[in-house]
């Protein structure tokens, strides 16, 4: 009986187990999506359809609803790991928590994230954003949404075994994404007014690689503390 | 190294050794808010651009210190607590948020109480007031984590976690509000501080500065030992001291 | 058992469990042997799933340490988990999973690279289920999937919460025949169970009982 994993296989093998799970579950994927596309619809509807102000609120607006849509994607993160007892396996596997966990996020990201950045630019012609921002508007998602899903999943890691995780999550998690926020919708911006935009884009990659590196670490001794 | 926590990680012996320090920190802390606070308000010298208004920086400026300062040794005491598993610190943690979440409501409070006359509004979007919003909201989080968790050792123990991501979080939050307003708002109005502060202000406010952290201090300490009590009722020493109470 | 010097591959020492104000157990201490098969007994409530589960290192104590050799386990996790299995009373199924991948998943995440997923779920008697999904099951069979891990392991400690439920008559005596041959080859078995055991005889197994506590 060899065991000769390498920590990149099990990354990969966790990585196609989720989306393998989740291509069986479809709904999954498309409800934090309609989610989101409802919510940027109503803000017209709530402020007015005028042109000018609506591209101007545009940015704030489609990163907003893309906090709130990742946000509530991520509350079944581990939900079903950890309702099944798969958590728990994870956790005694001799493989290191948080290349597992990375694993899992990444996976959850492709499932959410990738189709919010591709719908964003439909909902951005909806919103009549300026004709320069859309390249900013997808970079800042592209870099700004692991973030979020990396951030969140701490969050996540310490409600899932609480009967009633939802608002609490909302509370834990929002205001850690506050810097992503203000990053993307000032790059936005900026590239609406013809300004360069890559300092904002640089600060939000750094937030990525500070996460990419922490978050891991924090969301392993979260499960540790909720699967007790 | 830390071989020296360890006696002190015995809930008897911390309970007895927090018993003895509260005086002290309760006394000092009396004294040194009631001088801070009459000099302050009562004989430090008008302010020759904002009147007496100015005076509620001798509450304002004390509670935001102390309100970053509360979250610090949180999560220095949930650090302790998640490094070297001692659940005294992770305790220490959870009965710090309350106090730090009050604290930081009177620093809002106040600095809103404060705008008004300064800048026409309640509310203004200024950099430290919007950081010190959303330090309310890490504690705020903090204190629904403890509270949603029914086994309080586990509470503490996600609750320091969460410290800990927050603590990490509040340098980039800050820097971030800091850009944000500087960008949306570029000739905000100015608090004269410290800067062009005269000493006869600035002694009563350092006063009251170490004053209210003594008070926090003395305020955890409270908590502090209330949590121990709660965490031990089934152990015999706690029994012992609620017969002795008892006979009193 | 050939080697005449026991070996200790686990042991507790003063463990405290404490749950919702209740003392589960105190200061509990036992070693567990190489060669050993130990049913931890006791009515509901006593602590029994408390108690594995801090052997396992999924939960920490109150108060006290397991050691695994001469190591706390907080020390060498990687080490411990290297050589623990653990099952508890959820099995780690995927209901979206069929049966082979399933077994697969949870081998390749322990770190088995070659193994024959069709040969080992003969064994639990799951032939010809190699294809189903794992929620459209029968719970024996769903705990059979889950089982099916033990026939191909070399960790040494095998800690099992409830292992034969829902598992019919001639699968327990399976389950206890390989018990037995774990045991044999050196490794031990920490299990609870309701159930009689027929095979395992009661000199051959070792008995630690938590009572229930009011206190």
């Amino acid at each position: 009986m060899k065991r000769g994993i390498s920590f990149t296989q099990a990354f990969f093998t966790l990585l196609q187990r989720d989306l393998k799970i989740a291509i069986r579950h479809r709904g999954d994927i498309f409800n934090p999506l309609l989610f989101f596309i409802m919510v940027v619809t109503l803000f017209p509807l709530g402020i007015g359809p005028e042109p000018q102000m609506l591209a101007r609120v545009a940015p704030g607006i489609i990163w907003v609803a893309a906090l709130l849509a990742s946000m509530l994607s991520l509350e079944r993160l581990f939900k079903a790991d950890f309702s099944d007892g798969s958590l728990e396996q994870m956790l005694l596997s001799p493989q290191p928590l948080a290349i597992l966990v990375l694993a899992k996020v990444l996976a959850h990201w492709i499932l959410t994230g990738v189709p919010l950045i591709i719908i964003a630019p439909l909902l951005a012609v909806l919103l009549n954003l300026d004709g320069n921002s859309y390249g900013a508007l997808i970079s800042t998602l592209a870099l700004g949404t692991p973030v979020l899903s990396l951030l969140g999943a701490i969050g996540v890691a310490l409600t899932v075994g609480l009967r009633k995780g939802g608002v609490l999550l909302s509370l834990l998690i929002l205001p850690l994404y506050i810097p992503v926020l203000i990053f993307a919708t000032s790059a936005i911006d900026a590239a609406g007014m013809n300004l360069p935009y890559d300092g904002q884009l640089a600060i939000i990659g750094a937030m990525l690689v500070g996460s990419l590196t922490l978050a891991p670490f924090a969301i392993g001794a979260s499960l540790r503390v909720s699967t007790n | 190294m830390w071989k020296w926590l360890h006696p002190y990680a015995d809930p008897e012996r911390a309970y007895k050794l927090s018993g003895t320090l509260f005086p002290w920190f309760a006394t000092l802390a009396a004294v040194l808010i009631t001088v801070g606070t009459t000099w302050g308000l009562a004989f430090a010298p008008t302010d020759y651009q904002q009147g007496d208004s100015y005076r509620i920086i001798f509450i304002h400026v004390p509670a935001a210190s102390m309100s970053m300062a509360a979250y610090m040794g949180m999560a220095t005491a949930a650090f302790i607590g998640l490094v070297w598993q001692i659940k005294l610190a992770d305790w220490a943690a959870a009965s710090i948020a309350p106090i730090g979440a009050v604290i930081t409501f009177i620093a809002l409070f106040t600095g809103a109480a404060w705008g008004k006359p300064m800048w026409g509004a309640w509310w203004v979007w200024d950099a430290r007031l919007t950081s010190e919003l959303v330090l309310l909201f890490l504690y705020l989080g903090v204190i629904s984590l403890y509270a949603s968790f029914e086994d309080k050792v586990l509470a503490a123990r996600a609750a320091g976690i969460l410290a800990i991501v927050g603590v990490i979080n509040i340098p980039i939050i800050k820097y971030s509000v800091e850009w944000w307003s500087s960008l949306h708002q570029p000739s905000t109005i100015r608090i004269t501080e410290k800067s062009t502060m005269s000493t006869e202000m600035l002694y009563p406010l350092l006063i009251n500065i170490a004053g209210f952290g003594l008070m926090i201090g003395a305020i955890t300490i409270i908590r502090f030992r209330a949590e121990i009590l709660a965490r031990n009722g089934m152990r015999p020493w706690v029994r012992e001291l609620a017969k002795a109470e008892e006979i009193k | 058992m050939a080697n005449i010097t026991i070996k200790t591959l686990l042991s507790a020492n003063k463990l405290t469990c404490i749950r919702e104000e209740r003392i589960l157990f105190d200061e509990l201490s036992f070693e567990i042997h190489a060669g050993d098969i130990v049913q931890i007994e006791g009515p509901n409530g006593a602590g029994k799933t408390s108690l594995l589960r801090i052997l396992a290192g999924l939960s920490r104590p109150y108060a006290g340490h397991t050691f695994y050799i001469d190591e706390d386990i907080n020390r060498c996790r990687d080490e411990y988990n290297q050589d623990l299995l653990y099952l508890g009373h959820l099995a780690g199924v995927k209901c979206e999973l069929t049966a082979e991948e399933n077994l697969n998943f949870n081998l390749r995440i322990s770190g088995y690279d070659d193994f024959d997923t069709s040969a080992i779920l003969a064994k639990v008697n799951l032939t010809g289920f190699e294809e189903a999904l794992a929620g459209h099951l029968s719970a024996g069979q769903h705990r059979r999937t889950a089982l099916s891990r033990l026939w191909h392991s070399n960790c040494k400690i095998w800690i099992l919460d409830e292992p034969f439920t829902a598992i019919d008559k001639k699968g327990v005596e399976e389950l206890e025949q390989l018990f037995i041959q774990h045991a044999d080859n050196g490794g031990c078995v920490i299990l609870t169970t309701h159930q009689d055991m027929g095979i395992i005889k009661d000199d051959r197994l070792r008995k630690i009982r938590l009572d229930y506590r009011f206190i």
